[in-house]
């Protein structure tokens, strides 16, 4: 625990260079993952759990059914991704980290974690479009313990005033026109989160992917289109200029105000929008063309940091399979609200007990991952010059068009070497 | 000269044997400090600079073999079309930041320096931006410069300006972190200034007042003569403080919308830890970039100090 924080705290230092900003303490560490006492540690990017929570008991209750205690340390999403690569950096990784998915192949990639065929763990029952997230050249580096995606939820009373019926909403074009409906009726018609961060991205996907655009071009006809939606959005007044700045949870809330008839968000708000003043449904984000266009995967995937000492790896891996049979994907999905889980048996399974989530279970079939289609570690290059060129355009400082060559050209110069 | 003489010849044997134990102790009592400084100060530094001459991918970090790439990071970044851009961003931010705090800062420490009823209650309110956690003034910031539902907008709405996208327009965001920095840095400036008002003697404004010389006279004939040391000081601190200023941007802007917020600092602090993949090399190379900047302009101050006291 001493040895490492500090040097942690070093390096975190010396990256930041004079930059005053806090950059990520380790607060919790992990006392050495020894072998006394059984203890194996866990990382999750869950800080909203604590210790009393039902997850954290759920963690606790796989541990002893392995035999072991479990240490669970819980972190900020991007501090956990810096804070696992400090830790492999010193070599004692915990045994197990809870990552979300775009980074999973960031961290196989730099060697530091296990492929679960190494392993002896079977991954084909999981869904093939969840778990392509975690593969690189052909192996699976970690299981999906649930998938989350997002939709379009609407505001029923607002949608009710302004005479429009949900279920007209197939194509962009039937969005357009609900939207321009509601703006008519004196309401605000959508928000989405289109900040300068992997969320805007996340957010922009449904309509980039539904427009026929690939990631390996930015700057296709198709993307172009995609933008332009967006853009049309925002000078015509359907969208306000904030979205600019809005993080999902900021969307949200403003959703929650009971102003905007849609919001575009994610799996996760099911709870929250149960609880709105005003009754809320969703429809599936529509392709260009109709359809339901494809939404990206959120979610975390279990991973095992490689380990010096392998004879761990027995243990780990029953606390791997205790976290993903179905009952406990269902668990997972249910603590989490909602976490829909990754393999057939499990869909069926939370169908069955919660028949409202049949929507959500068709988003997330039809998901895709964001790294998926081999993009690997260039992922998170692609999105930086995809959100950044999404920024230009919806600020005005360049059109779709140009916004997206630039961005292109970024994408190229960043992954050229 | 004889005396001096008489004494040098006797008081060595003296002089030794009480020095002896010094030998000892003096590196003892330093010992903390020099391990501080290597530790705290020579440490990261040097691992700063040795990131940035390494190609430092995340895989090169877990393993620890990156390529030495020698001044290629440095080559990258200046060339980089992002660079110009960031460093005009960081020249306005700063340099704005600091005359308008140092302006302000300087008016109020004039204003409380004559002290009537209330002033000390009055000057610690000025305080509260810096007493205030800066997730909270940023995010507060952030909120009143909301495009649609923000009070400063409904404010000039009132006045019957337009909605102005402060934070969302290439246009405005530089200039709209650089109000809440400026925000921020008042009570710094405040301080150091009024301290520095209270060393000057009184009776220098007793005689001018004599000779009847105005107000106006008084602060620019020996107010703001006698505070130049100080003056000086603050804002070379300031300089630096605001030069490495991350934080309020990031909460409020993330640089953007478009880099157009995007200071050296910022950049530097995105391509470490801003984005899915940490790209540890360039922002390295980034910062110390920024650490140069500061350096050389301790370097002024060091220039200028010397000459006042020669003069």
């Amino acid at each position: 625990m001493k040895h490492p924080s500090a040097k942690a705290t070093l390096l975190g230092a010396a990256a930041l260079a004079l930059a005053a900003c806090a950059s990520t303490p380790p607060q919790g560490g992990t006392s050495a993952a020894g072998t006394e006492g059984g203890a194996y540690t866990w990382w999750d990017p869950y800080p909203q759990h604590d210790s009393s929570s039902a997850w954290a008991k759920r963690v606790g209750a796989c541990g002893q059914e392995a035999g072991v205690t479990i240490e669970r340390t819980a972190y900020d999403t991007t501090a956990l991704t810096n804070q696992a690569l400090l830790a492999g950096q010193e070599g004692n990784a915990p045994d197990v980290i809870l990552l979300d998915n775009p980074a999973v192949s960031t961290l196989a990639d730099a060697g530091m974690l296990t492929a679960m065929a190494d392993f002896g763990l079977e991954v084909n029952r999981f869904d093939k479009n969840l778990v392509a997230a975690g593969e690189l050249d052909g192996n699976t580096y970690g299981i999906p313990i649930g998938a989350n995606t997002l939709a379009l939820y609407y505001n029923k009373k607002i949608l009710d005033d302004a005479g429009v019926d949900p279920a007209t909403i197939k194509d962009w074009a039937s969005l357009d026109a609900a939207l321009k409906k509601v703006k008519a009726a004196g309401k605000k018609p959508i928000t989405f989160a289109a900040i300068g961060t992997e969320e805007g991205s996340f957010q922009f996907l449904p309509w980039f992917w539904g427009a026929g655009a690939q990631l390996t071009q930015l700057d296709s006809p198709q993307a172009v289109e995609a933008l332009q939606l967006w853009s049309s959005w925002l000078k015509d007044g359907l969208a306000p200029n904030s979205v600019i700045s809005n993080s999902q949870n900021t969307t949200w809330e403003e959703f929650l105000t009971g102003e905007f008839a849609f919001a575009e968000n994610g799996t996760w708000q099911i709870n929250s929008a149960a609880e709105a003043d005003f009754p809320t449904g969703i429809v599936q984000i529509p392709g260009k063309d109709g359809g339901t266009a494809p939404t990206p995967t959120g979610g975390e995937f279990i991973t095992v940091p490689v380990q010096k000492d392998t004879q761990r790896y027995a243990v780990t891996k029953k606390i791997l399979e205790c976290m993903t049979t179905p009952e406990g994907l269902v668990e997972t999905g249910t603590t989490f609200a909602y976490y829909i889980p990754s393999t057939a048996d499990g869909q069926q399974a939370i169908l069955a007990k919660e028949p409202s989530l049949k929507p959500w279970v068709t988003a997330v079939q039809s998901a895709k991952g964001r790294t998926s289609d081999n993009l690997g570690t260039d992922y998170p290059k692609i999105s930086e010059a995809l959100w950044t060129g999404v920024q230009k355009a919806l600020s005005g400082a360049a059109s779709p068009a140009d916004a997206l060559k630039d961005a292109q050209a970024q994408v190229e110069q960043a992954t050229g070497d | 000269m004889g005396a001096t003489r008489t004494a040098g010849v006797l008081s060595p044997p003296a002089h030794r044997a009480a020095r002896r134990p010094l030998r000892w102790t003096t590196p003892a009592f330093l010992a903390p400090l020099i391990v501080y400084l290597l530790l705290f100060y020579a440490y990261p530094l040097y691992r700063n600079i040795e990131l940035s001459l390494h190609d430092y991918t995340p895989r090169a970090f877990i393993q620890g073999n990156p390529e030495f790439t020698g001044l290629e990071s440095y080559a990258k970044i200046l060339s980089d079309d992002a660079f110009l851009r960031a460093l005009g961003n960081t020249a306005l931010f700063t340099l704005g930041s600091i005359a308008v705090q140092y302006a302000l800062g300087l008016a109020l420490a004039v204003f409380f320096h004559r002290s009537f009823r209330l002033s000390a209650v009055l000057r610690a309110m000025f305080l509260v931006p810096w007493l205030l956690p800066l997730i909270v003034s940023a995010s507060t910031w952030s909120w009143m410069l909301n495009s649609e539902n923000g009070i400063v907008n409904a404010a000039l709405q009132a006045f019957g300006i337009g909605q102005i996208n402060w934070l969302t327009s290439p246009d405005t965001s530089l200039l709209a972190v650089t109000i809440a920095n400026i925000w921020l840095g008042i009570p710094f400036n405040l301080v150091i200034l009024y301290a520095g008002l209270q060393n000057i003697p009184a009776p220098l404004y007793e005689a001018a007042g004599l000779d009847g010389a105005t107000a106006w006279q008084q602060f620019w004939r020996i107010t703001f003569p006698l505070l130049r040391p100080v003056s000086a000081i603050t804002l070379l601190l300031g300089l630096i403080y605001t030069l490495k200023v991350v934080d309020i941007i990031w909460i409020m802007t993330r640089g953007g919308p478009a880099d157009a917020s995007t200071t050296l600092a910022i950049w530097s602090y995105r391509e470490a830890f801003g984005t899915g993949q940490p790209d540890f090399s360039p922002a390295a190379a980034v910062g110390n970039l920024l650490i140069l900047i500061a350096f050389a302009a301790g370097l002024v101050h060091v220039r200028l100090q010397r000459g006042e006291e020669r003069s």
